[in-house]
C-alpha cells in the first residue's frame, strides 16, 4: 500500500466493494422501473393507459409512489408481535437483494488501471458453488413471509405465511432437479462456467434441456409468488395474505424485495438457459473489446427483460391456483417430471 | 407420524370473511369456521345494506317507488323497473302499448347483459383472473352508454312508469343497438378464449360448490344458478310475460351443478339476450310507449300547459298525497331477473299506496344455499362460489 492509488485499487477493486453497491443500487433502480413497467403492461393488455399524469408517458410515477411510500404513517397495530413484525420486512428484503450478486452479467475484461492490469468481473461475487449459493439464500426468502404472516397475529396473514411457506418448499424440489441436470452438463456449479458452456445457439440449455427449462420457469413463478402462483398473497382470498397488516416503508419493503425476486429468477433463467451474456456468433465478428462486452450485457439485460415481460404477461392472463392443486401440481407432476429430467441428462452425458 | 404429533390439540379457526373483504363486493358478512383451509361451517350474516325498501313501499306511491328499484339491484337497474312497473299494471289490469313491450325487453335483456359481464368480471377476478374483469367491463361500458342514452342516467335509471315508459327511446336507439350487437360478439368469443378452456380456471370451478338438482329445488334456487343444477326452469319461458312467448330464443341448461356449470350457463344466457334483442330490434313498432289513460300516464307537456284536464291530470299523478288509485287486491307477479325470478308481491288498499310491498329477491334466496354448497370446500373455493351466485348485497338485504 504504497499511495493512494493502492489504497484505492484495493478497496474498490479487490473486495468488490463498489460492486456490490453499484449493483445493489441498480437492483432498486430497476425495481422502480419495474413497478412501472407492470402497470404499463398491465394497462396494455387491459386496453387501458395506466399510469401517465406524473412526468412525461408517466415515467415518474415510482418516485411518486417512493415520496407516498416515504411519507405515509407507519402504523405497528397494538395486536402485532412488534420484534418479529419489524424484522418479517427486512428478513424478507435481505435474500432478494443478495441473490443477484453471483449472477454473470457480463465477460470478464481485463484493462489498464492505475498501472495495474485488472480483470474486471461483471459480476459481484465469482464464487464456485454459486448455484447452491442461489438456491441457499433464496430459500431463506421465505422466512419473511413466514415470520411476518405470524407476526402480524391476523388469521389472513398466518394463512398466507402459511401458504407461501409451503408453497416455497414444495417448489425449490423441482427447481433443484431442474438445476442438477443443468449442472450435469455443464459440469460446474460455477454460474460463469455454466453460461461459458452455452457458447452456441444450440449449445443453449433451452434446446437441450427443453423439459428441465420448462419446470424451472414455472417453479420460478412459485418462488417470486407471482401469479397464477400468488395463494400467500391472494387478494380477493386473504385480502393481502401475509402483507395485510403492513403499510409505508415495511409495505414497500415487501413489494420491493418481490419485484428484487423477479429480477433474480428472470436473470437466472436467462444465465441457465438462454446463455447468460452470449451472443452466439459474436466472437466471429472481431469487434473491439469494449464494444464486444457492452453488447454482451445488453444481451443479457434484453433476455432477462423478455423473461420478465413473460412474468408479467401471464399474471395479467391466468387465473390464480387453489392451494390443494398447487400441491398436486408441484409434487405429482413437476418433481417426477424433475426426476426423469435428471435420469435422462444422466443417461446422456454418461453414454454419449 | 410419532404419537406426540397425533396427540397435538388443534382447534378449528373462526375467520370472519367481511363485511369489509375484497372478495365480498358489497357488504356480505360471513363467519366460516377453518379446519386448515377447509371450511367446516359457512354462516352469512346478513343485513348490512338494509334499506327499508319494502316499508318504503307503503309510504311512496307506486310510480315513486320505481326509483327506488333502481337501487335495490345496481347491476340490472332496469330489470327491476320492469319487473316492478309489471307487477303494479297487473293489479290494476291495464295492457301497455306494443312498442314499450318491445322496449322493455330489449333493455331487461340488455341489463342481464350488462350484469352477466359485471358478474363475469368480478368472479374471474375472485379467481384471480384480472383482465377478464376488464375486458367485460369494457363491453358493459358500451351498454351504459345507452341507457345514459335511452334513460338519462347510468344507474338510477328508473325508466319505467305504471303504463308504460316514462319517455319514448332516442331517434339513434337503433343504431346504437345495432353497434353493440355486432361489437359484443367479438368481446364474448375473447372472453371464452381467456376462460372456458383454460385449465386452472376449469380447475378452479369444475366440481366446486355443487348443489344437486333436487336441493336446488327444495331451496328455491332460480336463475342461472338453478339452470347450472339442470333444472329447465325461466320465467320468461315458463310463465311468459311481455312478449316473450313471441320470441325464439333457448333456455341454457347445464347438468353438473357447480361452479363452472353456472359460468357456462351465464355465457350462453349472455348470447341468448343478444339473440332476443336482435329479433326485437329488428321489428321494433312504432306508437305510443305509455298507456294512453291520463289517470295513470303524465300527460303530454303541450296538454299540461294548453288544457285544463291536462294540468289536473298532471297535478293529480306528482303531488303528494295523489296519484292513481289501485283495486283492493294482492298479486303476485315475477320477471326474470339476471339472477333469477324476481317477485313483487303488492297489496293494494284501493289508495294510492301499497298497503304491502313485498320483494322476492333472486339473490336472498340463491344465497340461502350457500352454507350447504360451500361445506368442505377451501378458503379459495368460498370466493368462487360466492362469485358463481352472484349475490348482490342490496337486493340480499333491501
Amino acid at each position: 500500500m504504497d499511495s493512494f492509488g493502492d489504497l484505492l485499487f484495493y478497496l474498490v477493486i479487490e473486495t468488490g466493494f463498489l460492486k456490490a453497491a453499484l449493483v445493489v443500487n441498480l437492483l432498486l433502480v430497476v425495481v422502480m422501473i419495474l413497478t412501472l413497467m407492470e402497470r404499463k403492461i398491465s394497462a396494455w393488455i387491459q386496453e387501458r393507459h395506466g399510469p401517465n399524469r406524473v412526468g412525461p408517458w408517466g415515467i415518474l410515477q415510482p418516485i411518486a409512489d417512493g415520496v407516498k411510500f416515504f411519507t405515509k404513517e407507519d402504523i405497528v397495530p397494538s395486536h402485532v408481535d412488534k420484534f418479529l413484525y419489524i424484522i418479517a420486512p427486512l428478513v424478507s428484503l435481505f435474500p432478494a437483494l443478495v441473490t443477484f450478486a453471483v449472477v454473470p452479467f457480463g465477460d470478464q475484461m481485463t484493462v489498464n488501471m492505475f498501472d495495474h492490469l485488472v480483470t474486471i468481473q461483471f459480476q459481484v461475487a465469482d464464487i464456485n458453488v454459486g448455484i447452491l449459493y442461489i438456491v441457499g439464500i433464496a430459500s431463506l426468502g421465505v422466512y419473511g413471509l413466514i415470520v411476518g404472516g405470524f407476526g402480524s397475529n391476523n388469521k389472513y396473514s398466518m394463512l398466507g405465511g402459511l401458504r407461501s411457506s409451503a408453497q416455497m418448499i414444495s417448489y425449490e424440489l423441482p427447481m433443484g432437479l431442474a438445476i442438477i441436470s443443468v449442472v450435469m452438463l455443464s459440469g460446474s456449479l460455477r454460474l460463469n462456467d455454466i453460461v461459458t458452456d452455452q457458447s452456441s445457439l444450440l449449445a443453449w440449455n433451452i434446446f437441450r434441456q427443453p423439459l428441465g427449462f420448462i419446470i424451472f420457469f414455472v417453479a420460478a413463478f412459485a418462488e417470486t409468488n407471482r401469479l397464477p402462483f400468488d395463494l400467500p398473497e391472494a387478494e380477493q382470498e386473504l385480502v393481502g395474505g401475509y402483507h395485510t397488516e403492513y403499510s409505508s416503508m415495511k409495505f414497500s419493503a415487501f413489494m420491493i424485495s418481490e419485484y428484487s425476486h423477479i429480477i433474480t429468477a428472470s436473470s437466472l433463467v436467462a444465465t441457465l438457459y438462454l446463455g447468460g451474456w452470449q451472443i452466439p456468433g459474436l466472437a466471429a465478428l472481431n469487434l473491439p473489446i469494449v464494444a464486444e462486452q457492452l453488447l454482451q450485457i445488453l444481451a443479457f439485460i434484453v433476455k432477462t427483460s423478455f423473461i420478465i415481460f413473460i412474468f408479467m404477461w401471464v399474471r395479467w392472463t391466468l387465473p390464480r391456483f387453489r392451494y390443494d392443486q398447487l400441491m398436486n401440481l408441484g409434487w405429482k407432476s413437476m418433481v417426477p417430471l424433475g426426476l426423469l429430467n435428471v435420469v435422462l441428462t444422466a443417461a446422456v452425458v454418461a453414454f454419449f | 407420524m410419532s404419537d406426540a404429533a397425533y396427540n397435538l390439540k388443534t382447534d378449528r379457526t373462526i375467520l370472519n370473511f367481511g363485511p369489509q373483504h375484497p372478495a365480498t363486493h358489497g357488504t356480505l358478512r360471513l363467519v366460516l369456521e377453518l379446519d386448515g383451509e377447509v371450511v367446516v361451517s359457512a354462516e352469512p350474516h346478513i343485513g348490512y345494506l338494509h334499506s327499508g325498501f319494502e316499508k318504503l313501499g307503503e309510504y311512496k306511491t307506486y310510480n315513486q317507488w320505481v326509483t327506488l328499484s333502481d337501487r335495490m339491484n345496481y347491476l340490472s337497474p332496469l330489470c327491476n323497473n320492469i319487473g316492478f312497473a309489471q307487477a303494479v299494471e297487473k293489479l290494476i289490469g291495464m295492457e301497455i302499448p306494443e312498442r314499450a313491450k318491445y322496449v322493455r325487453v330489449i333493455l331487461a335483456e340488455m341489463s342481464r347483459i350488462a350484469d352477466h359481464m359485471v358478474w363475469l368480471g368480478t368472479h374471474a377476478l375472485d379467481i384471480g383472473a384480472f383482465t377478464a374483469f376488464l375486458y367485460g367491463f369494457q363491453a358493459r361500458e358500451l351498454l351504459y352508454v345507452i341507457f345514459e342514452h335511452t334513460t338519462g342516467a347510468r344507474l338510477t335509471t328508473s325508466y319505467t312508469r305504471v303504463g308504460g315508459l316514462f319517455r319514448d327511446v332516442p331517434h339513434d336507439f337503433k343504431e346504437m343497438t345495432y353497434n353493440f350487437l355486432n361489437y359484443f360478439p367479438g368481446v364474448l368469443k375473447e372472453l371464452h378464449g381467456l376462460l372456458t378452456r383454460n385449465r386452472i380456471w376449469v380447475d378452479r370451478t369444475r366440481n366446486i360448490g355443487y348443489l344437486s338438482r333436487e336441493d336446488a329445488i327444495e331451496l328455491g334456487v332460480t336463475g342461472p344458478t338453478l339452470r347450472g343444477s339442470g333444472v329447465e326452469y325461466d320465467v320468461r319461458r315458463n310463465f311468459p310475460y311481455l312478449i316473450y312467448d313471441r320470441l325464439d330464443f333457448d333456455v341454457p341448461v347445464c347438468d353438473d351443478g357447480d361452479v363452472y356449470s353456472r359460468y357456462l350457463v351465464r355465457m350462453e344466457e349472455v348470447a341468448q339476450s343478444m339473440k332476443i334483442i336482435k329479433q326485437c330490434i329488428d321489428d321494433l313498432p312504432d306508437g305510443p310507449v305509455s298507456f294512453f289513460d291520463q289517470k295513470f300516464a303524465l300527460p303530454e307537456k303541450e296538454k299540461v300547459y294548453d288544457t285544463i284536464e291536462g294540468l289536473i291530470h298532471h297535478f293529480k299523478n306528482i303531488m303528494p298525497g295523489h296519484g292513481f288509485e289501485v283495486p283492493k287486491a294482492d298479486i303476485y307477479d315475477a320477471t326474470e331477473a339476471p339472477n333469477g325470478e324476481l317477485g313483487f308481491y303488492l297489496v293494494g288498499d284501493g289508495s294510492h299506496k301499497a298497503y304491502r310491498l313485498r320483494v322476492r329477491p333472486p339473490s336472498f334466496v340463491n344465497f340461502s344455499c350457500f352454507p350447504h354448497i360451500s361445506k368442505g370446500a377451501m378458503v379459495s373455493d368460498v370466493v368462487a362460489i360466492l362469485g358463481s351466485l352472484n349475490v348482490i348485497a342490496g337486493e340480499l338485504d333491501r
